[in-house]
C-alpha cells in the first residue's frame, strides 16, 4: 500500500504533468488560457482571487524552496523565532487562501459562472480545497511542519528522484499529513488536465521584453518582404 | 532613416449618415460567436455619447494609453511589476456590464404559440447566461441621443467646455450631434501591445496591422486595459483576446475590409503611410499641444525622391512605394491636412484619422418657419455648432488651433465649390476663404474631388501583400507552418 501511495503515486503524478503538459502544449497552444472569469462577475473575482493568488503562490514557493534546499530550510527555522514568525506566516497565508478559494468556489454556483465552469474546473476547486483545509490543519494540529518538513518529505522527494524510493520517513507521519501528500500529487496530476496548466506561462519575460513587437514575415527577418 | 509602410484610414465624418452597415459587416464575419456577441470591432456612436463601452474615454477610471515619459512614453496602467502583481484580478478590465449583456430571443414562442387574442412576443434571453433578460442596454442604446440626459450629458470630452456651452448643448430645439465610426487604431505605439505580458500581440512590420496571436494569448487581459480606446475584447468564453484584424485575409488577397467595403455613406478610404519608425518614441512623450503636429511629421513624403530612397533602403518593396504615392489616407492626413487623430493625447500614435464633421446649423424654425441663420451661407458657422472646444477635446488633444485650420479649409473648399456650381457666393468671399484657409483653387477642386467623388479604387488603395511569395523567398514554407497565414490547425475551443 505505501509502495503505491509513496512511490508509485508521485512518480506517476509527476509523468502525467511534465508528459501530459508537454503533449497539451505542442498540440493544444490555444487551450493555455487563464480562463479568465472577470469580465462576468469582477467583484466576487477581486475578493476571491486576490485571497487566493496572495495566499497559495508564496505557499507553494515556500514548499518548493524546502523541498530542494532541505539543509538550508532547517538552518532557516533552528532560531525559536524564526519558527514562530514562519509558522505564523504559514497559517496567516494558509487561511488566506482559504477564504480566497471558498469564495472562488461559491461565486461559480451564480448563474452566469455556472455556464463557464466545466466539470474539471470542479474538480480542480474541489481537490485544492481538500489540499487546502488539511494544510491549514497540519500547520494547526501537527506543530511544527516547517521543522519536520526538511527531515521527513524533503528526503523522501529527493530519494524518489535519485530513483532510490525511501518511504520510510513519511509513512510514520500522521494520516492528515499522508492525506495532504497524496492529495498534494493529485493536484500535480490535474496540472495538464485541469485549467491548473495556467500558471505554467507566467509571463516573467514581460519584465524585460521591449514594450513594442514588430513581426517580419520568415525567421530571418526584415529586407525580403516581396517581390 | 527606419521607413516603414502602414495601412492606415480616413473617416470623413460628415458623410457618416450613422447606418451601421460597416458593423453589421464586420460582425457577421467575425465577431458572430460564443463569447464573441458582445464585440463590435467596428462600432458606431453617437457624439456627444458616452460611446462603447461606458466612458471608455475616461483614462481617470480605464487607464488606458500612455503617459508622456523623459525620452519614451511610460504605459499609463503603471510598471512592468505591478502589472504582473495584478495578473489575478485586473482592476482597470471593463466588466461585460460596461459593454452589454447580449442576448437573442426566443423565436419559438413566436412560431409555437397557440392561436389567442394577443400577439405573442419572444421573450428576450441572455446569451451569457440562457436564461430571460430584462434588456437595460445594448450596443448604440444611446444612437442618436437616446437618453441624453445620462448619455450626452455624460461624455468625458464635455469637460473641455463652460457651463453655459454645456447648456446651451443641450438645449434640446438645438441640440447637435454626429457619429463617430470606430475600428482599431492599428497605432504605432500601441498601448494593447505595450501591456501584453505574454508578448502574444504585435505589430506586423510590412503593413503596420496589430495582431493578437491566439496561440500565445493567455488570457492575461491586460490588452483590454492598455487599449485606451476599448478595441482589444476579452473572449470569455474562449478565455482570449480578440481585436479588429484589419480584414488582413481580406486585404491579401486584395480585397477591401468589410466594414469599409460595405460603407454606404463611403466616408472610409484606406491606403499606404510611409512613416519613420525611429521617431515613435518621441512623437509619443511630447507635450500634448504638439502631439498632432509631431505626428504628422512621422508620415513621410511619398514623393520625395530622399524618402524613396530611404525606404528601399529599408526594405520596403516597390509595389507599395506605388501603393503609397496614390494614397487618399496621405491626401487628407498630410497634404491637405484635413484629417485628424482621435485622442491623441492618449499617445498611442493612432493610424485611424477623422475628418471632422463640420455640422452647420444652416437654419432654424423658431417661428415655425425655415429661416436661414445668418445673412451668408456659413457665415455664422463658428457659433451655432458644436463648440471647436469640443472637438479640440476629441480630436486634437485640446488644442483649437489646429481643429480651426480644418475649419477652415472645409468651409473654404465648399464656399469654393458653391461659387462655382451654384453662384450664390459671391466670388471673391470664396477667393477670401481659401486664401485664408492657405489653399489654392485646384486643391480645392482636388478635395471636393476626394470628398464626394472618388471612386472604389481611388478610395481603397492597397497594394499587394504577396505574404506567401515572401514566406517562400525567406526559406522552405514547411519551416513556417503554424506560424504564419490565417487559420488554425486545431479548432479554437475553450480549453477546460
Ligand atoms: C504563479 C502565478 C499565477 C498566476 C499569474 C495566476 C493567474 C490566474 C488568473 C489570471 C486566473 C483567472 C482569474 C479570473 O477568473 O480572472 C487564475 C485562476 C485560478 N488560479 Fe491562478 N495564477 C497563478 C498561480 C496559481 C496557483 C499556484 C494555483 C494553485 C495551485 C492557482 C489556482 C487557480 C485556480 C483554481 C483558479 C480558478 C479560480 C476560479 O475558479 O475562477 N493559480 N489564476
Ligand atoms: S487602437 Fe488597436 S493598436 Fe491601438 S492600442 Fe487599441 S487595440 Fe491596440
Amino acid at each position: 500500500m505505501s509502495g503505491f501511495f509513496f512511490v508509485a503515486w508521485p512518480v506517476l503524478a509527476w509523468a502525467l504533468a511534465i508528459l501530459g503538459g508537454l503533449y497539451r502544449y505542442f498540440t493544444l497552444r490555444y487551450t493555455y488560457s487563464s480562463l479568465s472569469s472577470q469580465m462576468l462577475a469582477p467583484g466576487s473575482l477581486y475578493w476571491g482571487s486576490v485571497p487566493w493568488h496572495y495566499g497559495v503562490v508564496p505557499i507553494l514557493i515556500a514548499h518548493l524552496l524546502a523541498g530542494v534546499f532541505p539543509r538550508a530550510a532547517a538552518a532557516a527555522v533552528s532560531p525559536p523565532t524564526a519558527l514562530l514568525v514562519l509558522e505564523t506566516a504559514g497559517l496567516a497565508l494558509g487561511l488566506l487562501s482559504l477564504v480566497g478559494l471558498v469564495i472562488l468556489f461559491a461565486r461559480r454556483l451564480g448563474p452566469a459562472l455556472r455556464r463557464v465552469t466545466s466539470g474539471m474546473d470542479w474538480v480542480v476547486l474541489l481537490v485544492l480545497l481538500v489540499q487546502v483545509v488539511t494544510g491549514v490543519a497540519i500547520a494547526l494540529f501537527v506543530r511544527w511542519g516547517a521543522r519536520w518538513y526538511p527531515y521527513t518529505a524533503a528526503p523522501w522527494f529527493w530519494s524518489i528522484a535519485r530513483l532510490a524510493p525511501d518511504p520510510s520517513r513519511v509513512a510514520v507521519l500522521p494520516t492528515l499529513a499522508q492525506i495532504h501528500f497524496m492529495s498534494g500529487f493529485l493536484v500535480i496530476a490535474l496540472f495538464p488536465f485541469t485549467r491548473l496548466v495556467h500558471l505554467v506561462p507566467f509571463p516573467i519575460t514581460y519584465l524585460w521584453r521591449p514594450y513594442q513587437v514588430v513581426s517580419w514575415l520568415g525567421r530571418r527577418g526584415r529586407g525580403r518582404a516581396g517581390p | 532613416m527606419d521607413v516603414r509602410a502602414q495601412i492606415s484610414m480616413v473617416f470623413h465624418l460628415d458623410k457618416c449618415i450613422g447606418c451601421h452597415t460597416c458593423s453589421i459587416a464586420c460582425k457577421n464575419l467575425w465577431t458572430d460567436r460564443r463569447g464573441a456577441e458582445y464585440m463590435w470591432w467596428n462600432n458606431v456612436e453617437t457624439k456627444p455619447g458616452t460611446g462603447y463601452p461606458t466612458l471608455y474615454e475616461d483614462q481617470a477610471r480605464y487607464r488606458g494609453g500612455w503617459r508622456a515619459g523623459t525620452d519614451r512614453p511610460r504605459l499609463a496602467l503603471g510598471g512592468r511589476a505591478s502589472l504582473l502583481a495584478r495578473l489575478f484580478h485586473n482592476p482597470r478590465l471593463p466588466a461585460l456590464d460596461d459593454y452589454y449583456e447580449p442576448w437573442t430571443y426566443r423565436y419559438e414562442d413566436l412560431l409555437g404559440a397557440p392561436p389567442g387574442d394577443e400577439q405573442p412576443v419572444a421573450t428576450p434571453v441572455s446569451l451569457v447566461t440562457g436564461e430571460e433578460m430584462e434588456i437595460e442596454a445594448g450596443p448604440n442604446w444611446d444612437d442618436d441621443l437616446g437618453g441624453s440626459g445620462t448619455y450626452a450629458l455624460n461624455d468625458p470630452c464635455l469637460a473641455a467646455l463652460t457651463e453655459e456651452e454645456r447648456a446651451r448643448l443641450l438645449d434640446f430645439e438645438r441640440l447637435v450631434f454626429f457619429y463617430l465610426p470606430r475600428i482599431c487604431n492599428h497605432c504605432l505605439n500601441p498601448g494593447c501591445l505595450g501591456a501584453c505580458p505574454a508578448g502574444a500581440i504585435a505589430k506586423r512590420g510590412e503593413d503596420g496591422i496589430v495582431l493578437v496571436n491566439q496561440e500565445k494569448c493567455r488570457g492575461w487581459r491586460m490588452c483590454v486595459s492598455g487599449c485606451p480606446y476599448k478595441k482589444t475584447y476579452f473572449n470569455w468564453s474562449a478565455g482570449k483576446a480578440e481585436k479588429c484584424i484589419l480584414c488582413y485575409p481580406r486585404q491579401e488577397t486584395q480585397q477591401v475590409p468589410a466594414c469599409m467595403h460595405s460603407c454606404v455613406g463611403r466616408i472610409r478610404y484606406l491606403g499606404v503611410l510611409l512613416y519613420d519608425a525611429g521617431g515613435i518614441a518621441r512623437a509619443a512623450s511630447l507635450p500634448a499641444a504638439e502631439l498632432v503636429e509631431a505626428q504628422r511629421a512621422l508620415v513621410l513624403d511619398p514623393s520625395a525622391p530622399d524618402v524613396v530612397a530611404a525606404a528601399r533602403a529599408s526594405g520596403v518593396p516597390e509595389h507599395v512605394l506605388d501603393a503609397a504615392g496614390r494614397s487618399p489616407v496621405y491626401a487628407w492626413v498630410k497634404r491637405f491636412r484635413l484629417a485628424l487623430p482621435h485622442h491623441p493625447e492618449f499617445r498611442t500614435l493612432p493610424m485611424l484619422f477623422y475628418v471632422p464633421p463640420l455640422l452647420p446649423v444652416m437654419a432654424t424654425t423658431t417661428s415655425g418657419r425655415y429661416e436661414v441663420v445668418g445673412d451668408e451661407l456659413l457665415g455664422a458657422a463658428d457659433a451655432d455648432r458644436l463648440p471647436l472646444r469640443y472637438l479640440a477635446a476629441l480630436f486634437t488633444a485640446g488644442e483649437v488651433a489646429p481643429v480651426a485650420e480644418v475649419y477652415r479649409r472645409l468651409v473654404a473648399v465648399r464656399l469654393h465649390h458653391r461659387a462655382a456650381s451654384v453662384g450664390d457666393v459671391p466670388a471673391e468671399r470664396a477667393a477670401r476663404a481659401l486664401a485664408e484657409a492657405g489653399l489654392t483653387a485646384a486643391e480645392a477642386e482636388e478635395i471636393y474631388r476626394l470628398g464626394a467623388l472618388a471612386s472604389f479604387d481611388e478610395r481603397f488603395v492597397i497594394p499587394p501583400f504577396s505574404r506567401e511569395a515572401a514566406i517562400a523567398a525567406s526559406g522552405d514554407v514547411h519551416d513556417h507552418q503554424e506560424e504564419e497565414g490565417a487559420g488554425f490547425l486545431v479548432p479554437p475551443r475553450r480549453g477546460w
